[in-house]
């Protein structure tokens, strides 16, 4: 053992080695989300698959065929299920990006505390952010996936193009996860959590084109539709399915669905270091 | 000199309007044991955050392994072992899955991991208990594998915010029998707690804090020699005799007289001759005690107020 002084120096950090970049930081992040998920995935399995069988069910063929009764000319011409399925994918990759987020962010700092023991290490806020962003896509995108392969099983898609509804939905998705997790971090309260679902989800679903078409909505609500995020989910995936699609109106859907993921990843890393730098 | 790993200048955390550290100043050297004694909320708690780079200073010089603890938060966290005082384990998974997860957030090797796991296991005696959930497991286990989760990177430093409140004296034995191994063993600790037998029995050195100020700084010996005398005389009385009694001992002036609710504590370097003056004077305690000062009395004479109350 040495004898001399050593004194700190703190304009040079002697054994402090570099940081990694922050994408393996945030892969460190995601990877315990995945071995978490590898002891939890039974209990999604059911929900993953029954789901879309109840939705297309339901309101694909019950209701559906009431309304194909009275012609499907406002529908473009197909069976109210080809019509609505696409959109009800729509509304189940909003859920699970809404789900995903919200209740696991929240648990993350005052249920299982996964973000308090992550960053007492390596892992920055943002690192931890971006890695459980990483984990939600990746079951945003096995949701979707799902109901993409029960879709083609009964048929109800009419066009190549439907390869790109994986990707679509999985936008969708990611774009409503970013600004829910950025907003779940900062809450004290789980009860607040139901807000954004009872009045921001429900309402989506409903009046976003998702069952019938804004079309059918009285004119001066209609800019009202346009403005939300579904509806230009449920555009784009419904044009991807059907094969109508049109290259403007399609930038425009991605352009909108990039920009709130971008928002919402701008604000995350703000409310992330906020809440777990206190 | 031995090697300064911590140096706090100044130091200063406020919330808002109100300021739970106050300016601090204390170095904390290589393979000592370093503790803050003091009640809830004497800020201790928001001290240790800053130790463990989850909270920016406000104010005041603080420099960690070298580092900037806003500047280079993450390298300094990888040289960290910090046991939180509430537990942040992941109880859906197994005892080892936690120390998996952990040592893969600062990025080790499997192999290494998984050795450096049987070690930890054995070290606070999990071994058994290393494939079973850990939501089963009682307090003191949580406590202990926390502890050994915090070790997982082989930390410069180890940080304990009140790592045995909240269990019972079984298992804070236990706990404290570990982190008394890890101090032979040359680990260089950081501790809260405002249990006095925590502090004598494992601080090299410690300070005492109240409202956010440093109140006192020495080892456990001499804060006792400096703040207190050599021994205590504990009286009790009979319920409504106290006050009584307490007129009568003032007129044996003791150096100290301290009286709480339950009984009276007169400080005397020696309590044996103190206590004959006592029973010269004709009173009549229900019980007597003579022992040697703690830390308890050192604080007492701090603050004017017990450490738990």
């Amino acid at each position: 053992m040495s004898a001399e002084p050593v004194a700190v120096r703190p304009e040079t950090p002697v054994a402090l080695p570099k940081l990694p970049s922050t994408a393996v930081l945030s892969v460190r992040a995601f990877r315990c989300w995945l071995l978490m998920y590898q002891r939890t995935w039974r209990a999604s399995v059911w929900s993953s698959v029954f789901g879309p069988l109840f939705y297309l069910g339901a309101m694909g063929y019950g209701l559906g065929s009431l309304v194909d009764k009275n012609g499907t000319a406002s529908l473009g011409g197909v069976p109210y299920v080809v019509f609505v399925a696409p959109a009800v994918l729509a509304v189940q990759a909003m859920n699970s990006g809404l789900t995903n987020a919200l209740f696991p962010v929240f648990g993350g700092m005052h249920w299982n505390k996964i973000y308090l023991a992550a960053r007492a290490t390596m892992l920055r806020p943002g690192d931890i952010f971006r890695g459980h962003l990483l984990f939600m896509t990746m079951r945003i995108t096995m949701n979707s996936a799902c109901f993409i392969v029960i879709m083609a099983a009964f048929g109800l898609i009419k066009s190549p193009w439907a390869v790109l509804l994986l990707p679509a939905s999985a936008l969708l998705g990611f774009a409503f996860a970013t600004p829910s997790a950025a907003w779940a971090v900062t809450l004290d309260h789980d009860t607040q959590m139901n807000y954004p679902i009872r009045f921001g989800a429900v309402p989506l679903m409903l009046f976003s084109g998702t069952f019938f078409p804004v079309t059918q909505l009285p004119g001066w609500i209609r800019p009202l539709a346009y403005a939300t995020p579904l509806w230009h989910g449920v555009a784009l995936c419904r044009a991807l399915s059907l094969g109508d699609l049109d290259a403007g109106a399609a930038a425009i859907h991605v352009g909108y669905l990039v920009a709130l993921a971008a928002l919402g990843l701008w604000w995350g890393g703000r409310t992330y270091r906020r809440r777990l730098y206190v | 000199m031995p090697e300064v790993l911590v140096r706090a200048r100044g130091l200063t955390k406020r919330f808002g309007g109100f300021t739970a550290v106050d300016g601090i100043n204390f170095d904390l050297f290589r393979g000592e044991a370093f503790g803050f004694l003091g009640p809830n909320g004497a800020g201790k708690s928001s001290t240790m955050r800053m130790l463990g780079c989850v909270s920016p200073p406000t104010g005041g010089e603080l420099t960690i392994l070298g580092g900037d603890p806003v500047r280079d938060g993450a390298q300094i966290r990888a040289h960290l072992g910090v046991v939180p005082q509430e537990d942040t384990l992941d109880s859906e998974l197994s005892v080892r899955e936690n120390l998996l997860v952990y040592g893969r957030y600062f990025g080790l090797p499997r192999k290494l991991i998984s050795e450096r796991t049987d070690q930890l296991l054995d070290f606070v005696q999990l071994t058994e208990r290393a494939d079973d959930q850990v939501d089963p497991l009682s307090g003191g286990m949580k406590r202990r594998l926390t502890i050994a989760r915090s070790l997982i990177n082989d930390p410069d430093i180890l940080i304990l915010d009140e790592p045995t409140t909240g269990l019972d004296p079984q298992a804070r034995h236990v706990v404290w029998d570990r982190l008394f191994t890890l101090k032979q063993r040359g680990v260089t600790l950081i501790l809260t707690t405002h249990y006095m037998d925590e502090a004598e029995q494992l601080c090299d050195r410690l300070v005492v804090m109240d409202h956010g100020t440093i109140a006192a700084e020495g080892t456990p010996r001499e804060l006792i020699a400096q703040y207190s005398t050599a021994e205590v005389l504990e009286l009790r009385f009979a319920p409504g005799t106290q006050e009584v009694a307490v007129e009568k001992i003032k007129d044996l002036s003791p150096e100290r007289l301290e009286v709480t609710a339950d009984r009276l504590l007169l400080y005397a370097a020696d309590g044996d001759e103190f206590l004959a003056r006592v029973h010269a004077a004709g009173i009549e305690p229900l019980t007597e005690l003579v022992r040697r000062s703690t830390l308890e009395d050192v604080f007492l004479h701090l603050t004017g107020r017990t450490l738990i109350d």
